[in-house]
């Protein structure tokens, strides 16, 4: 257990009646990168804001770094960096003022000039908060959260609000994060930088977790999912297909799906070769992490 | 990808000392930054101090002035600073989420509140020293001996109006704290006794009017070197406890 960043266990979030997290259990290893997926409302920052000290779970245990949120906040508070999802700056301050306070917190922070360069903010060094727009507040932010120099982030929603230039910057931030031994805690609904970034994923809807495991065990766990042959046009498939659909999109382009296992793909091409067709080109795809998303997410909920 | 050990952890918390002492150059800073937080802070009692002390435009009681005005004008000047000023600040800073940031911050909760009084009461011994060498450059002869009860009834009444502060920018939306703390402030100018007698309600006018409680014994103290009467320390000691006591029990760092 001291080995993890952040262990939760049956955390529950409630606002009156409204639940919005309902019974999370997670781990994040040291030195990984763990992204909470969900749309708005599924509970993810209710989560954050438990790790972070800013909420008493109405039940459920937070352990991070080894240590309360709540009860040990003051001895946490060094050793965490938390980027909020908005505010958290005085308006009226430069980009510089916010930075340099921030670093005057730590005992050894990183160079602020060095980090207002790899994060773009070198120009706003003397522009006000306010006058900054919302994707250079969102890097002032993320700034902040790295300036003391953290063994573990909190970041939610990172990258929202950049475009992306900005977004591919924070990206490879991040992966310079892990790779330098900082465990790190997202929350994102964008599919594309959950499967860059995540060594885990966990997929969480109306206040529980959908799915968890690695982007590719998400996407691996259903397979196949569709074959694609072009051959010649107008062959109608028999009965060796039964378990199978099969559509001829264009005329000589197949697409067949199913239960596509290595048995049922064989018969396919066995069955192509038996009709005698000539086949030029054969294609899998798998589903992706946003099928997967999709498909937990969209279906409705009943409770 | 390897690591280039930038990011490499090495957290940890600066000396607190210096860590309050950034925040409070900050708290400073935007302070001066805000045109009419200087205006309150300087502009208004130097105004009211000159207008009053050195014209007929009121009507004060007794004979000399600048003994009755000017220590009015100090303690408007404490009421400004640590209720008005802060009442605003502090409303705002919690819309933003500044509050909950820095408390999320190695300063921690207790060193930001540190760092929020020192800036204050910073704030207040400058503005005071300022304007009382005005006075005197005026002709306004305060009793030095008497010094020490009216800083005790000064810290009294700061702690009084601070918690006074931090309760309405707990309990209301910023732009209503910032009415509220405007109106009240306008309200005490003008009841207060400051640039004329206070309607006379005897004690129970110190109990209920904290400003003219506080006016009167830096009077009784610096104008004319007696003490301060045990009302007043009463009135000023139950505001303090009780609007502190509260304060803590309801303040809201989100």
């Amino acid at each position: 257990m001291r080995d993890e960043a952040v262990e939760v266990r049956d955390i529950v979030v409630r606002y009156g009646d409204t639940t919005a997290v309902d019974g999370v259990s997670l781990t994040v290893p040291r030195g990984r990168v763990l992204a909470l997926l969900g749309h708005n409302g599924a509970g993810k920052t209710s989560l954050l804001q438990v790790c972070e000290g800013f909420r008493r779970p109405d039940s459920g245990v937070a352990t991070v770094l080894g240590l309360d949120p709540m009860g040990d906040h003051d001895a946490l508070m060094p050793r965490l960096g938390i980027m909020l999802q908005s505010g958290g700056v005085y308006p009226w301050a430069t980009a510089g003022e916010i930075l340099r306070l921030f670093a005057s917190f730590a005992a050894t922070p990183l160079d602020v000039d060095m980090l207002l360069d790899r994060l773009g903010l070198r120009k706003f060094e003397r522009t006000r908060w306010r006058r900054l727009s919302g994707g250079e507040q969102q890097r002032l932010s993320l700034a902040v959260a790295l300036v003391g120099r953290p063994e573990l982030v909190f970041l939610d929603e990172p990258t929202a609000g950049m475009d992306t230039e900005a977004r591919h910057t924070t990206w490879r931030l991040i992966e310079e994060l892990r790779a330098d031994g900082v465990s790190v805690l997202l929350t994102t609904h964008l599919l594309d930088e959950a499967e860059r970034l995540a060594d885990e994923v966990v997929i969480m809807r109306s206040g529980v977790v959908a799915a968890t495991g690695s982007p590719a065990e998400l996407t691996a766990a259903a397979g196949i999912d569709l074959l694609e042959v072009r051959a010649d046009p107008g062959l109608v498939p028999d009965g060796r297909l039964a378990d199978l659909k099969v559509t001829e999109t264009t005329p000589g382009e197949y697409a067949i799906t199913g239960a596509l296992d290595a048995a049922a793909i064989s018969d396919v091409l066995g069955w192509f070769a038996g009709a005698g067709a000539q086949v030029t080109a054969v294609n899998t795809r798998r589903r992706t992490l946003e099928d997967v998303y999709l498909a937990l997410t969209t279906e409705k909920v009943y409770r | 990808m390897s690591g280039t050990g930038i990011f490499a952890p090495a957290p940890g918390r600066a000396p607190l000392r210096s860590v309050v002492a950034s925040q409070i150059r900050m708290e400073l800073t935007l302070t001066a930054r805000r045109g009419e937080a200087v205006v309150l802070a300087l502009a208004v009692p130097l105004l009211v101090m000159l207008g009053a002390g050195l014209t007929e435009v009121t009507n004060v009681p007794g004979d000399d002035r600048l003994a009755f005005v000017v220590p009015g004008v100090l303690a408007l000047t404490v009421m400004s600073t640590a209720f008005t000023g802060q009442a605003i600040t502090t409303g705002y800073e919690r819309s933003y989420g500044v509050l909950k940031r820095l408390g999320a911050s190695p300063l921690t909760r207790p060193g930001l509140l540190l760092a929020k009084i020192a800036a204050v009461l910073g704030l207040i011994v400058v503005q005071l020293i300022v304007l009382a060498a005005v006075g005197v450059a005026v002709g306004w002869r305060p009793h030095f001996e008497a010094l020490l009860p009216a800083l005790g009834v000064t810290v009294l009444a700061a702690a009084a109006y601070s918690g006074l502060a931090l309760l309405m920018a707990s309990l209301l939306r910023p732009e209503a704290t910032t009415g509220a703390a405007t109106l009240i402030y306008v309200l005490m100018l003008a009841a207060g006794g400051i640039m004329f007698a206070a309607p006379d309600l005897g004690t129970a006018g110190w109990f209920l009017l904290p400003l003219a409680a506080h006016a009167e014994a830096l009077r009784s103290t610096l104008s004319y070197g007696g003490s301060v009467p045990t009302a007043i320390w009463l009135s000023l000691g139950a505001w303090a406890v009780v609007l502190v006591t509260v304060a803590a029990k309801k303040f809201r760092w989100e």
